[in-house]
């Protein structure tokens, strides 16, 4: 039925099983969208934070989506300006997953504030020195330069490109893409780190207050370098998913093992660093204010010092040098788990960043806090995975996402004739 | 005026709560809540979502009967100063929906403003701020009774104790109208200070040497805030948070459960902030 909309020369699944996969999906998406709205129209009380607990589940998924949605900025950043040209055959996925991930990252900004219609506050009555400030007005631009990002992929359909206007406004977009992807490093650069110094700045919690370089705390640069460490092991991570799903080779090796060794000497840099910030922190920063190490780490059962191993070692080091040495990364099995080991040590540390900071105890006479979401939270956590989900299946379907298919699945060159003969059995009886 | 202004330092209204007096009645927390139209939840039975703008904590020297010592702690917002108005909330707020004032001292917060972030809770160390999670319920009846001096706060923004703020712009609107320039200690009270039937709390201008508060405190104006009485302290002084609320004790145990201190360390010897 849609295959003049299917990009030339590769093959998709069939209309029903399509439409099948887009209502499972969408099922969960609905759940999350009333979810949603329960949060809109009775507030914020369907959660099960409090005045001890008011960051929770969703700004730990707003900072980990944006974490590993810096896949984007940086293979921008490798392609375009540094000049890493067999990334070509990926940025276009790279930039979907980015926009999805930033898309996620607003949409869930809008649920969890208390007043979603006087948000543009922020920007009316702007205050310079609050890291949120510059957060939102980078995060939406970074967000404006995604859209512009992913726009010459929509264009690149080919019943749109057939339209003059479309292709050549598609093609001067291509042409400008360097322009976008210095300006989307840039801003990344800055929201990424005042996300961190969101953390890092709040001298009345010694868990999460470092010191810093001028106006910024370690964080900030701990925060966008790590982005740019994991972000793009995520973008490999999807693209594993969605060739096991289609059960096609969707990106050659060559292009994979490049990323995942960038990705590999980042994520090794960065532990180094984050491993000279911890030390410095429990040594000199904490004891300065009172707090030693052990009282962050050994005051309830859940958030003990495994958290601290688990993110540097088997987060950090472990999926480092596994990318770094190049036999290890050739193996895909080793490859997919240092990558799927690194996801994981990116959203723990975000993790610990908002949650284990709320539930550290300032006061001598307060007590750790615990806290477990509501239905209604996890349902609007998943909402994004949903629609993240819905943007690939339609995006992979409709849209050249990835240059290398046709090379790597060629089908036989009859591709009319196999669509007429798929669509009596699959659309007649819906027809008739 | 300049003259005037010269010999005025800016005020800064403080408080001084004496926990050897306090006996824990929760009176403070009674009138706040009705002087400043603190809303109701329909349940109230979870505590951790429930707005009281001064909250009696009580604390215990750990020990077992019977050498068991309970002292109770009203914990107002402190009106952080931190350094030159840069107090843990007021930094991080992105629509500048609170606010240090040099004139007074106070920290403001406009409801109206606020849209709801929580940012400035995630950064008070004393969990002085409240969310509304629930839209505000009022007894049956109550309603009649609001005070029409304090707007009652909505569902969805944050909200903390003002210093009775309302109470000073009556105050000094009265005292200009008199033709004084200061507004005199008597003529501006919180409610909690009046209410306290122990008169454990009292309350000021921290700057001004004929106020109560400033004699019990004595702030030394070499040093900074740094309190000279030997049983004042302030919670979590050496986080840098230059409170406006100062305790006195003269238990060992009370004035060290007021900040974290290695084992090494004895209390009140505040290191430098780092930042
Ligand atoms: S006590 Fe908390 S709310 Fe009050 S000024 Fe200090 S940081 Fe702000
Ligand atoms: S000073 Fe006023 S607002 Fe603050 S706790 Fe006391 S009564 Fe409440």
């Amino acid at each position: 039925m849609d295959s003049a909309l299917i990009p030339k020369g590769v093959k998709r699944c069939p209309m029903w099983q399509f439409l099948l996969g887009l209502g499972i999906v969408g099922a969960v998406l609905a759940w999350g969208v009333y979810a949603m709205l329960l949060c809109w129209f009775k507030g914020l009380n369907q959660t099960n934070m409090n005045d001890y607990y008011g960051f929770a589940l969703w700004i730990w998924a707003d900072l980990a989506v944006i974490a590993v949605g810096g896949g984007a900025f940086f293979s921008g950043l490798l392609k375009y300006i540094i000049g890493k040209d067999e990334l070509k055959n990926i940025i276009n996925y790279a930039v979907l997953i980015g926009f999805i991930c930033y898309s996620s990252a607003l949409l869930i900004l809008a649920i969890d504030v208390g007043q979603p219609l006087r948000s543009w506050f922020i920007f009316w009555h702007a205050n310079v020195h609050s890291m949120l400030t510059e957060v939102a007005f980078c995060l939406s631009c970074y967000f404006s330069v995604l859209t512009i990002e992913y726009i010459p992929l929509i264009l690149e359909n080919r019943q749109i490109d057939k339209v003059p206007f479309f292709h050549n406004l598609g093609h001067n977009m291509h042409e400008t893409m360097a322009v976008f992807a210095a300006t989307g490093a840039f801003l990344s650069f800055f929201h990424q780190g005042s996300l961190g110094g969101v953390a890092g700045v709040l001298f009345g919690r010694p868990f999460s207050f470092r010191e810093g370089l001028l106006i910024w705390p370690w964080t900030f640069f701990l925060f966008t370098w790590s982005a740019a460490a994991y972000g793009p092991c995520f973008t490999l991570l999807i693209t594993w998913i969605t060739e096991k799903v289609t059960r096609k080779k969707l990106v050659k090796d060559n292009v994979v093992e490049l990323l995942a060794k960038i990705s590999g000497w980042m994520i090794f840099t960065y532990t180094i660093a984050k491993i000279c910030d911890t030390t410095r922190w429990a040594n000199i920063t904490a004891p300065g204010l009172g707090q030693t190490l052990a009282d962050f780490y050994t005051g309830t059962a859940f958030y003990g010092y495994w958290i601290l191993f688990a993110e540097v070692v088997l987060g950090g080091l472990v999926p480092a040098i596994i990318l770094i040495s190049a036999p290890l990364r050739k193996n895909p099995v080793w490859r997919v788990t240092a990558i799927i080991l690194a996801v994981l040590g990116v959203s723990l540390n975000r993790w610990v960043m908002v949650l284990q900071v709320m539930a550290a105890p300032v006061m001598t006479f307060d007590q750790w806090i615990l806290y477990y979401p509501s239905w209604q939270e996890v349902a609007t956590t998943i909402l994004p995975v949903a629609y993240g989900i819905i943007l690939i299946m339609i995006s992979y379907r409709y849209l050249p996402i990835f240059p290398q298919e046709a090379e790597l699945n060629p089908i036989d060159d009859e591709p009319e004739v196999e669509a007429v003969a798929d669509a009596p059995a699959d659309l007649e009886p819906a027809k008739a | 005026m300049k003259h005037e202004q010269k010999h005025n330092p800016p005020m800064k209204y403080g408080m001084a709560i004496d926990l050897d007096k306090c006996t824990g009645c929760g009176a403070c927390m009674v009138a706040c809540m009705s002087e400043n139209n603190v809303p109701f939840k329909k349940d109230e039975s979870n505590k951790l979502d429930s707005i009281t703008w001064i909250r009696v904590y009580k604390l215990t020297n750990g020990k077992s009967f019977p050498d068991t010592e309970i002292c109770y702690l009203p914990r107002p917002c402190q009106h952080c100063e931190g350094h030159g108005g840069h107090s843990p909330c007021v930094s991080v707020c992105p629509a500048t929906a609170t606010d240090y004032s040099q004139e007074t001292g106070i920290v403001s917060q406009i409801y109206t403003r606020c849209f709801g972030c929580r940012y400035c809770m995630a950064a008070c160390p004393y969990h002085a701020r409240y969310f509304n999670w629930w839209d505000p319920v009022w007894p049956d009846g109550m309603e009649k009774s609001l005070s029409p001096n304090v707007s009652p706060r909505m569902r969805g923004v944050v909200e903390k104790c003002s210093f009775c703020f309302h109470r000073y712009q009556q105050a000094k609107n009265k005292a200009y109208l008199d033709g004084e320039r200061r507004v005199p200690e008597e003529a501006y009270q919180t409610a909690c200070t009046q209410a306290c039937p122990a008169g454990a709390i009292v309350f000021g201008d921290l700057n001004n040497p004929t106020h109560k508060v400033h004699q019990i405190v004595k702030p030394d104006p070499h040093n900074g805030n740094k309190s000279k009485n030997p049983r004042a302290f302030r919670l979590l002084e050496r986080l840098g948070t230059n409170t406006k609320v100062y305790y006195l004790s003269s238990r060992e145990w009370v004035r060290r459960a007021g900040d974290n201190y290695l084992e090494h360390e004895k209390t009140g010897q505040v290191s430098k902030p780092h930042h």
